[in-house]
Formats: C-alpha cells, sequence, structure tokens
C-alpha cells in the first residue's frame, strides 16, 4: 500500500506492507536512523518520535496509521548546525553514555519544554517515565534537561532589541500544561 | 518482532467500519490506538486477517454532554481524556485513572474505547467504568445497543461485543456536586501494570459519607464492584478507622489472580489496603 505522511516538514511516501512499524519506515526507507529500535513491548521508549506535535512511540504505530500525519525526528532538532538547547544539555550534563535511548529522551524532552518551561524534577521524571536508560541511572538526563530549560534558545528574529541589547532571551512563549 | 502478514483497511465511518468487519470474517480485529493490539502483534500472539482501523473515524473521538451523562468517544485519546473539563467536572474518578495508564507517550494514542474494548484485567479504565455505572454503546450490523458496564467485561480479555460490533461511545452518568474520586495503583515500576487498582468516589456531606462507589482493578478476570465495602461506607462516618473497617470487605467477591507480580492472598492484602487509601483521598480523611 502506499502511504504518504509529511517528516521533518518535508513531504514523503512510500510503498509499503500494511504491517510495517512507523520506526521501521522512518530508519529503512527514509534512512533516518536517529529513532533508534529497542523492544518489542512498547516499555522502552528509545524510539519515540513526534507525531501531531506530541511525542509517540513509533514501534506501536503502524507506518499506515501515519499516513497523513506530521512526523517528527531527532533529526530536526539541530537548527542550522546549531545545536537545540536539549541537546547541548546532554552534551553539558553528560546525559548519556552508550547513547541508545538518547534520541526519544531528546524528543520528549524538547516536548516537555516547549509546553512547561520551568519543569519541577517530578516533572521531568514523570515526562520520561515511559523511556529507559541503561547508563545514567536517569539523574544525568534530569540534569541534562534543566540545563536546557535555563538555556533556552535566542530565536534572533523574535528577541526584542531590548533584550538582545542586555543579551539576555525573553521567556519562551506556549501554554504552560500540567504534565502527568 | 514485525507482525505477521496482514490486511489493513481504515474506513471513516463507523457503518462502513462494521461493514469491513463483517465483510473480513471472525480473524478480523479492530484497530483503536493499537497501545495493546500492536505489542499482541508483534510477539505474535494474534494473527488477525485483516486490521480495521478506526483512526480515520473523526466522530469517534470527542467528549460531550447529554443530559445526565458525560458522552465520552471510543477514539478519545487518554491524554484528552485526561484534561477534558467535562470529564474533570462530572467523571473525575475517570480523569484520576487515566492519569495512570502507562506513561505520556502511550497516552498519546492510546484511547478509552480500545483500553475497555481490550479487557485487561489489570487495565486501570474497565474498573471505573464498572465503578460509575457506565453505558457502552456498540454498533454492530443489526444496529445500535446499550450494554451496562457490569455486564459489558465477560472474562479476561472478553467482551460481551458480538463478532462484528464495534463500541462506539461509553455514557457515564454525571457525578456532580458533593462527589470527589481518587484511583489507586501499586505497581512496582513506572508504567507497569497495577498489580492491584482500586477507583473510589464518595459522596461526602460534612462528617458523613453519603454514598460510595468502588471498583477493583485485578481482583478477578473482570473488574470487580466492591458492593460489600460501598454497603459499609453508606452513612457512615467520615473517620479513618470506620473507613478502615469498610475497607476489609473489599476482598468479597473477588477470586484474584497468582502470577509472577503477586499470589492471590497478597492481592487480598492490597486490595483492602488499597482500598482505604482510595477512599481516604476521595473523602478527604487524614
Amino acid at each position: 500500500m502506499q502511504v504518504a505522511m509529511t517528516v521533518n516538514g518535508r513531504p514523503v511516501h512510500g510503498e509499503i506492507e500494511p504491517r510495517m512499524l512507523l520506526v521501521h519506515f522512518v530508519r529503512d526507507q527514509l534512512g533516518l536512523t536517529g529513532t533508534h529500535w529497542g523492544c518489542d513491548t512498547s516499555n522502552c521508549g528509545t524510539c519515540v518520535l513526534w507525531m501531531d506535535g506530541e511525542p509517540v512511540k513509533s514501534c506501536t504505530v503502524l507506518a499506515a496509521m501515519a499516513h497523513g500525519h506530521e512526523i517528527r525526528t531527532v533529526e530536526d532538532l539541530e537548527r542550522d548546525g546549531e545545536l537545540d538547547p536539549v541537546q547541548q544539555g546532554f552534551v553539558e550534563q553528560h546525559g548519556l553514555q552508550c547513547g541508545f535511548c538518547t534520541p526519544g529522551m531528546m524528543m520528549t524532552a524538547r516536548w516537555l519544554l516547549d509546553h512547561n518551561p520551568h519543569p519541577s524534577e517530578a516533572e521531568i521524571r514523570e515526562a520520561i517515565s515511559g523511556q529507559i536508560c541503561r547508563c545514567t541511572g536517569y539523574a544525568n538526563i534530569v540534569r541534562a534537561i534543566q540545563w536546557a530549560a535555563e538555556h533556552p534558545r535566542v530565536e534572533p528574529e523574535t528577541v526584542p532589541e531590548a533584550f538582545a541589547a542586555a543579551g539576555q532571551a525573553p521567556e519562551r512563549s506556549g501554554e504552560e500544561v500540567g504534565v502527568r | 518482532m514485525i507482525p505477521a502478514r496482514v490486511e489493513y483497511v481504515a474506513p471513516h465511518s463507523v457503518t462502513e467500519a462494521v461493514g469491513a468487519l463483517v465483510e473480513a470474517g471472525e480473524d478480523a480485529k479492530v484497530l483503536a490506538g493499537g497501545q495493546s493490539l500492536l505489542p499482541v502483534l508483534r510477539l505474535r500472539m494474534a494473527y488477525p486477517s485483516v486490521l480495521v482501523d478506526l483512526g480515520r473515524i473523526d466522530g469517534m473521538r470527542g467528549v460531550r454532554e447529554e443530559g445526565s451523562s458525560v458522552v465520552v468517544g471510543a477514539m478519545t485519546r487518554h491524554s484528552d481524556v485526561i484534561d477534558d473539563p467535562l470529564v474533570r467536572r462530572y467523571a473525575a474518578l475517570l480523569a484520576s485513572a487515566t492519569a495512570t495508564v502507562a506513561d505520556p507517550q502511550v497516552r498519546h494514542r492510546g484511547t478509552f474505547g480500545g483500553a475497555l474494548a481490550h479487557a485487561d484485567p489489570a487495565g486501570d479504565l474497565p474498573a471505573v467504568a464498572v465503578a460509575l455505572d457506565a453505558e457502552m454503546v456498540a454498533e454492530g450490523p443489526g444496529g445500535r445497543r446499550t450494554i451496562p458496564a457490569s455486564e459489558f467485561f465477560v472474562d479476561y480479555l472478553q467482551t460481551a461485543l458480538e463478532p462484528g460490533e464495534i463500541l462506539c461511545e461509553v455514557r457515564i452518568p454525571k457525578l456532580d456536586g458533593e462527589w470527589s474520586a481518587h484511583y489507586e495503583k501499586f505497581n512496582r515500576t513506572a508504567q507497569a501494570w497495577a498489580i492491584v487498582g482500586v477507583a473510589a468516589a464518595v459522596r461526602r456531606s460534612n462528617g458523613t459519607i453519603v454514598e460510595a462507589r468502588v471498583g477493583l482493578t485485578n481482583m478477578s478476570s473482570t473488574p470487580v464492584r466492591a458492593r460489600g465495602v460501598e454497603a459499609a461506607l453508606a452513612g457512615a462516618s467520615a473517620d479513618a478507622a470506620t473507613v478502615a473497617d469498610a475497607a476489609t470487605r473489599a476482598v468479597e467477591g473477588t477470586n484474584p489472580p497468582s502470577d509472577l507480580s503477586g499470589q492471590a492472598d497478597y492481592r487480598s492484602h492490597l486490595a483492602t489496603v488499597l482500598t482505604r487509601r482510595a477512599v481516604s483521598r476521595a473523602a478527604h480523611i487524614g
């Protein structure tokens, strides 16, 4: 069957078997191997990407179900050669060792901060509660996300001159949504 | 693993979906959010011939008010149920329990109707449906019918839905005014299934519990309504000792399973403890 969807802002299409999982479509057909494939039971969360602006487990979505939808993967976090603050946070705070869980962790972190720019530690831990890391004990992942919250990306075109002059970033806009 | 070969259809209306189910025969499977079904397919525990995906049927999503009921479309996602103002006001128990289902990523895809039709005794929402006297509205080749929650859950992973029938929406009688609610879930790790869960809604007036509804998760092959606890709480004093005493009746009429998460006697103990906690939280005691 044919599927068409938007991935990282670009329209893509492909011929697939109905049983193909979204994670395999993204990795094998589109070559976007940043999204990882970890388990068969929806437990590990390394396959997390965004579907219509929300993190989902792409091993638990058929590619056919994503037909007509918008997908965003970890490859889209970097902008013009500059890392997203979430990516930078993982660098600064040693948020990974082996790195296998990292793409899923970062996609959830970006979504969390977009909706809740100043999350508590409990809110961060709840957001990543469906994702497993076997290296860090989560402590450094939480610190990485906190670092990103403290260093929001400065969008040059949207920075009022007063802020730019003072070298400060305006607070990120966005509805404050409690994350459960 | 990758699921076995399967055909896939994505109808745009319930009528089309019922037609597709009937045409495909008994090996067809309804696909809602896929958060339970897709793991089952990946583990090759099921080999359906056709998946009928309800994800393109817009009319099956959303929450509306109809007289004395809140009506939740079967394809409404958990994340939308949790934040819905009608659910929060009139069916707070559902919001409380849904917030504990799996994890945020799963709640972005999993649906209320899918979780009910899957009928896993360890699932959190069947006990809520039973406690709130919800009514399941199903559509099949013979038209629509309404099934009370008390008759919907037949056995382990089995519901009263007939072949060719689809759960379309769930009608939940409003609990308003002095009602408050809490879902108490016990598991050992994040995102794990409930070893036991207790859904409690309480109507409290000053120092008295006027009325209570209590449903139990994973204490039998189907969700259980804890009628003994409810009887003990009706008209009782809203204090810790009274609630603890009433909670000892939680095991009445249950047949808890024994598995790797716990033996039956352990579950019976948990049911008593968690009932006390759930009712106390709901009634703002302690």
